[in-house]
C-alpha cells in the first residue's frame, strides 16, 4: 500500500498532470525572497560600526534559524517513523536532513564572510562555530550513512535511530565545547537586546522567506524520495527473482 | 532479573570467545603502543611540554583504537549469522545489546591496564599518586567509548563500506566525551592534580543519557 500511495503522491510533481498550484507557491516563495532582500540591502539601517557588511545577518541568521527548524523535522520524522513505520516519515526525514545541511553550508560560508572584515580572521575555534561545525559533521554522516544501506526499511530504521543519537548529542556538544572555550572572548553574534527595530522587521521577513524555500525544497524533495523508495523496491524484488530464476 | 541473566549469560559468551584468540586485545595494544610511538615524532616527548599533550594523545589514541575493534563486534556475529540465533532466543534484545557494550568495555579496559604504565614511562607521567580518580575518568571515559562504539557498530554493520563508515559515525558523536575525558585527564596531570567536578560531571550524563537512549532505541538496530 505504501508504493501506491508512494507513486500517487510522486505523480503530482511529473510533468502532463496540471501543476499550477506548485507553480504558484514557487512564485510567491520567489516574490517573498526579492522583497526580503530588497528591505536587507535598502530598508534596513546600516549598522553603525560594522557598516554595509552586517547586512549580510539577514541572510546567515535566518539560514541558521532554519536549519534548526529543519533539523527538528528530522527528529520528529525519526521518532514518528520507528512508532508507525509510515515511509512517509522517512522521506520527510531525510529531505529535511538534506535542506537543512544547505541551511547550515550557507550559514558555515555567510559566517566566515561576515567575519573576516568584522573581526579580521575567518574563523575562531569559539564554542559556538565549533559546535556549529560538528552538527554539519553529525548531519552530513547521517545522509551518507543513508547513502550507503541498499534496502529502504533497513534504510530507514537505520537512520531514524541514528538521527535520535545525533539529535540527542546536540546539547551535549554544544554545552561541552562552551565549557572548553569559556576562557576565549566571545564573540557577539545577532545581539536581540539591541537590536533596531526595522532591523528585527527585516529579520523576520528574511526567515519567512527563508521557511518558504524550506518548505519548498522539502516538498520537491520528498516527492524525489517517495520515487526513489519504489525504484530501490523494484530493483530490490528483481534482483531477488534475478537469482532465483538463476538458481533454477 | 529478566533481563541481568541473559546479559551476564551473553557477556559470558563474549569475553569466552574473545579470550579463546585475544586477536582483538593483542592488535589493540599494538596498534595503540604504535601510534603513541609514531606521534613522539612530531613533538619531544620528554619535554615539560608533553604533559600537556598526554591527555589529549591518550584519549585520541585510545578513540581510535576503539573505533577499529568495536568494528568486528557485530561483523563477527555475520560471518555464520549467529546474531539470528541470538535474536531467537526469547530474551530482552536489548540484552544482547547490553552484553557486547559490558564486553567492549573490559577489553578496552584490559587493554587500557596493559598500556597506561607503558604511556606513564614514555611520557613520564605520574600516574601512581592519581591512580584511583584516573580510574574513574578512564572507566566513564571507556564506557562512553563503548556504548556509541557498540551501537554504531551494529548499525554500520548492516551497510557497504563499514570500516570506513564506523569511525566516520563515532568521532563526530563522542566529541563531548572526548573534550570532558581529556580535560578531566589534564586535570589529574597538572602541577596541583585536581578532578574537575564539571568534566566528571559532563561525562556521567554523556554516559547516562547515551545508555538511556540505547536502551529506549537500541533494539530496532537489531530487528528482522
Amino acid at each position: 500500500m505504501a508504493t501506491l500511495s508512494a507513486s500517487a503522491s510522486a505523480q503530482a510533481g511529473t510533468p502532463g498532470h496540471p501543476h499550477s498550484a506548485q507553480l504558484t507557491e514557487t512564485l510567491l516563495v520567489a516574490l517573498l525572497l526579492a522583497v526580503a532582500g530588497y528591505c536587507a540591502l535598502f530598508v534596513a539601517p546600516t549598522e553603525a560600526t560594522m557598516g554595509l557588511i552586517q547586512r549580510i545577518f539577514y541572510f546567515h541568521v535566518p539560514s541558521w534559524w532554519s536549519a534548526f527548524v529543519a533539523f527538528a523535522i528530522v527528529l520528529v520524522s525519526n521518532l514518528a517513523y520507528l512508532r508507525s513505520r509510515n515511509p512517509k516519515w522517512d522521506w520527510l526525514g531525510v529531505s529535511a536532513a538534506e535542506v537543512g545541511v544547505a541551511f547550515v553550508t550557507v550559514g558555515l560560508v555567510t559566517g566566515p564572510i561576515w567575519a573576516h572584515p568584522v573581526w579580521g580572521i575567518w574563523w575562531t575555534w569559539d564554542a559556538r562555530l565549533t559546535s556549529a561545525f560538528v552538527l554539519w559533521v553529525l548531519y552530513v554522516s547521517y545522509l551518507l550513512l543513508r547513502n550507503l544501506i541498499e534496502e529502504p526499511e533497513r534504510r530507514a530504521v537505520i537512520s531514524a535511530v541514528f538521527g535520535i543519537f545525533a539529535a540527542v548529542d546536540i546539547p551535549l556538544v554544544y554545552f561541552s565545547i562552551w565549557f572548553f572555550r569559556t576562557q576565549h572572548p566571545q564573540p557577539v553574534i545577532g545581539d536581540g537586546g539591541s537590536l533596531d527595530p526595522t532591523m528585527g522587521k527585516v529579520l523576520l521577513l528574511c526567515w519567512a522567506a527563508m521557511l518558504g524555500i524550506l518548505v519548498l525544497l522539502v516538498r520537491q524533495r520528498y516527492r524525489v524520495e517517495a520515487l526513489r523508495w519504489d525504484v530501490d523496491r523494484l530493483r530490490l524484488d528483481a534482483a531477488r527473482n534475478g537469482n532465483e530464476s538463476g538458481a533454477r | 532479573m529478566a533481563f541481568a541473566r541473559p546479559t551476564a549469560i551473553l557477556l559470558g559468551k563474549e569475553l569466552q570467545t574473545e579470550f579463546r584468540t585475544r586477536e582483538l586485545l593483542t592488535t589493540t595494544v599494538v596498534f595503540v603502543l604504535m601510534v603513541l610511538v609514531l606521534f613522539s615524532f612530531t613533538f619531544d616527548p620528554t619535554s615539560v611540554e608533553s604533559r600537556r599533550f598526554a591527555p589529549g594523545l591518550l584519549w585520541l589514541t585510545l578513540l581510535f583504537a576503539g573505533s577499529l575493534m568495536l568494528h568486528p563486534s557485530f561483523t563477527r556475529e555475520q560471518t555464520n549469522d549467529t546474531l539470528a540465533a541470538l535474536r531467537l532466543a526469547p530474551i530482552d534484545p536489548t540484552a544482547i545489546l547490553a552484553a557486547k557494550i559490558l564486553a567492549n568495555g573490559c577489553f578496552l579496559l584490559v587493554a587500557e591496564a596493559l598500556l597506561l604504565p607503558i604511556f606513564a614511562a614514555l611520557y613520564n607521567l605520574h600516574v601512581g599518586r592519581v591512580l584511583g580518580r584516573f580510574c574513574v575518568v578512564l572507566i566513564l571515559g571507556t564506557l562512553a567509548l563503548a556504548t556509541i562504539g557498540t551501537v554504531f557498530s551494529a548499525i554500520s554493520s548492516q551497510a557497504r563500506m563499514r570500516e570506513l563508515l564506523l569511525p566516520l559515525l563515532l568521532l563526530p558523536v563522542l566529541t563531548p566525551a572526548l573534550i570532558a575525558s581529556t580535560e578531566a585527564t589534564a586535570g589529574l596531570f597538572d602541577d596541583t592534580p585536581y578532578l574537575s567536578p564539571q568534566w566528571v560531571g559532563l561525562l556521567v550524563a554523556f554516559d547516562a543519557i547515551f545508555l538511556t537512549v540505547t536502551w529506549l532505541f537500541g533494539e530496532y538496530l537489531l530487528e528482522e
